[in-house]
């Protein structure tokens, strides 16, 4: 049987770019519905009726949401080219990593660019310290997985295409607080299902620009 | 011989999701209370960062984060499965728990230690939440099928704490007639013989709560 593989997403969204990446790396083939965040559509809204958001995958006809989610599944479905490693400890540590990318780095991103004064200072020091200790976490391997690029390298690489609009909007420089980290994003880009699955910073840049002028903020 | 070792707190419904899932596998684990006014060099050792209990140490290896501790166990060990074997499956219990500790948890311990507009907020929120789960369970008798899995592990607080806590507080939030599914679940997961002995005493909850009440300012 011929397996049907949808994926609704968004451009700019870094949880879509970790499907699209896992996708990409097993190989499978798929058809993507780019979503209309602001319009959202019924199909959308019938496959993620709790949280009515993207990433979702459906996988003939069965939706899996949240992006960590899916790509673990992905992971277990396609057994190609695994995303994770085999040990349970080594696993357990790369579900640790990409939980603390979810709830550390993101969260703070954001409120660099929705934030002014104190609350965005704040904001981009526990960003730089997120990013600290996962360069420490990184040390000396060339990939959080090891050798090889893995499912925390994927959990944490799409946010490296808005770097750029964190960066003007909360002006600083993450190569200077985590040289490393910067290293490392660059070699992921050379890796063709990052490559292509990445937003162009430019266009994240100016996708920013919309969202602060639709949320007032300055 | 292998060395595990569980750092914890009696009252926290996290901790209790690990020795859960240990007891459910049949694992013997030494236990160490944590002092949470006063975290010991060791703990803050295991988990430098998020500083927190539960934490997991085996053969000398540290895993935090309750949920990712839960799925470790599950690999680690022969027994009882705590995550089911069909991918789908899989997702859809990883999917809940998640959806227990961000969009339940949260608003339900909020509604019973706050007050005025932020309590009626968290009320809110934690009813809406509250409904996707009574849907979910739909008759079955566990979130798991026929055995409790790593959902009803997750639902911990929402089967055991909260009923306690909620009665203490005067807040009547997950009533039988509003959520009949999720209280027939509720009953017999604190009554099936494996929970019931896992389960921190409710007087002795019922006491922290109370001391929780008196120290709060007087316009409760």
């Amino acid at each position: 049987m011929l397996d049907e593989v949808i994926l609704l997403d968004a451009y700019f969204s870094m949880f879509g770019m970790r499907v699209r990446i896992a996708l990409a790396e097993k190989g499978v083939e798929y058809e993507y519905r780019e979503q209309n965040l602001l319009n959202k559509g019924q199909y959308l809204l019938e496959m993620n009726p709790i949280h009515k958001k993207i990433p979702v995958l459906i996988h003939n006809g069965k939706p899996i949401c949240e992006s960590l989610i899916i790509v673990e599944y992905i992971d277990e479905v396609w057994k190609n080219n695994p995303l994770l490693p085999s040990d349970p400890y080594q696993r357990a540590q790369a579900r640790f990593w990409a939980d603390f990318i979810d709830k550390k780095v993101n969260d703070a991103g954001k409120r660099i660019w929705y934030m002014k004064g104190e609350q965005q200072q704040a904001a981009k020091e526990e960003f730089i310290e997120a990013l600290q200790l996962l360069e420490t976490e990184l040390g000396d391997k060339p990939y959080f997985g090891g050798d090889k690029f893995g499912f925390v390298d994927l959990a944490l690489i799409p946010f490296y295409c808005w770097f750029h609009a964190y960066e003007t909007f909360g002006n600083f420089s993450t190569e200077e607080h985590c040289p490393k980290l910067i290293e490392w994003a660059e070699r992921c880009e050379k890796i063709e299902s990052v490559s292509k699955s990445l937003a162009c910073p430019i266009k994240v840049y100016e996708f920013v620009l919309i969202l602060k002028k639709k949320y007032g903020v300055k | 011989m292998a060395e595990v070792k569980v750092f914890g707190a009696w009252g926290s419904p996290f901790s209790k999701r690990v020795e859960m899932g240990l007891k459910l596998k049949g694992v013997e684990y030494e236990y160490i209370e944590e002092d949470l006014k006063n975290k010991s060099t060791l703990l803050l050792k295991y988990n430098p960062v998020h500083k927190k209990i539960p934490v997991l140490v085996h053969n000398g290896k540290p895993i935090s984060e309750s949920l990712v501790i839960l799925e470790y166990i599950d690999e680690a060990w022969e027994g009882p499965n705590i995550l089911p074997k069909d991918p789908y499956e899989r997702a859809k219990a990883r999917f809940w728990a998640k959806f227990i500790d961000e969009k339940c948890v949260p608003p339900m311990w909020k509604a019973c230690w706050s007050i005025g507009e932020e309590r009626e907020k968290a009320k809110e929120e934690a009813s809406e939440a509250l409904k996707f789960l009574e849907n979910e369970i739909n008759g079955q008798k566990f979130f798991g099928g026929d055995t409790i899995g790593l959902v009803d592990i997750a639902a911990n607080f929402i089967g055991y704490w909260f009923p306690i806590t909620e009665e203490i507080v005067g807040l009547e939030l997950m009533t039988q007639d509003k959520y009949p599914n999720l209280s027939k679940w509720a009953y017999e997961y604190c009554n099936c013989s494996f929970v019931k002995e896992n389960l921190p005493p409710n007087d002795k909850l019922v006491e922290i709560f109370k001391g929780i009440i008196q120290a709060q300012p007087a316009s409760n």
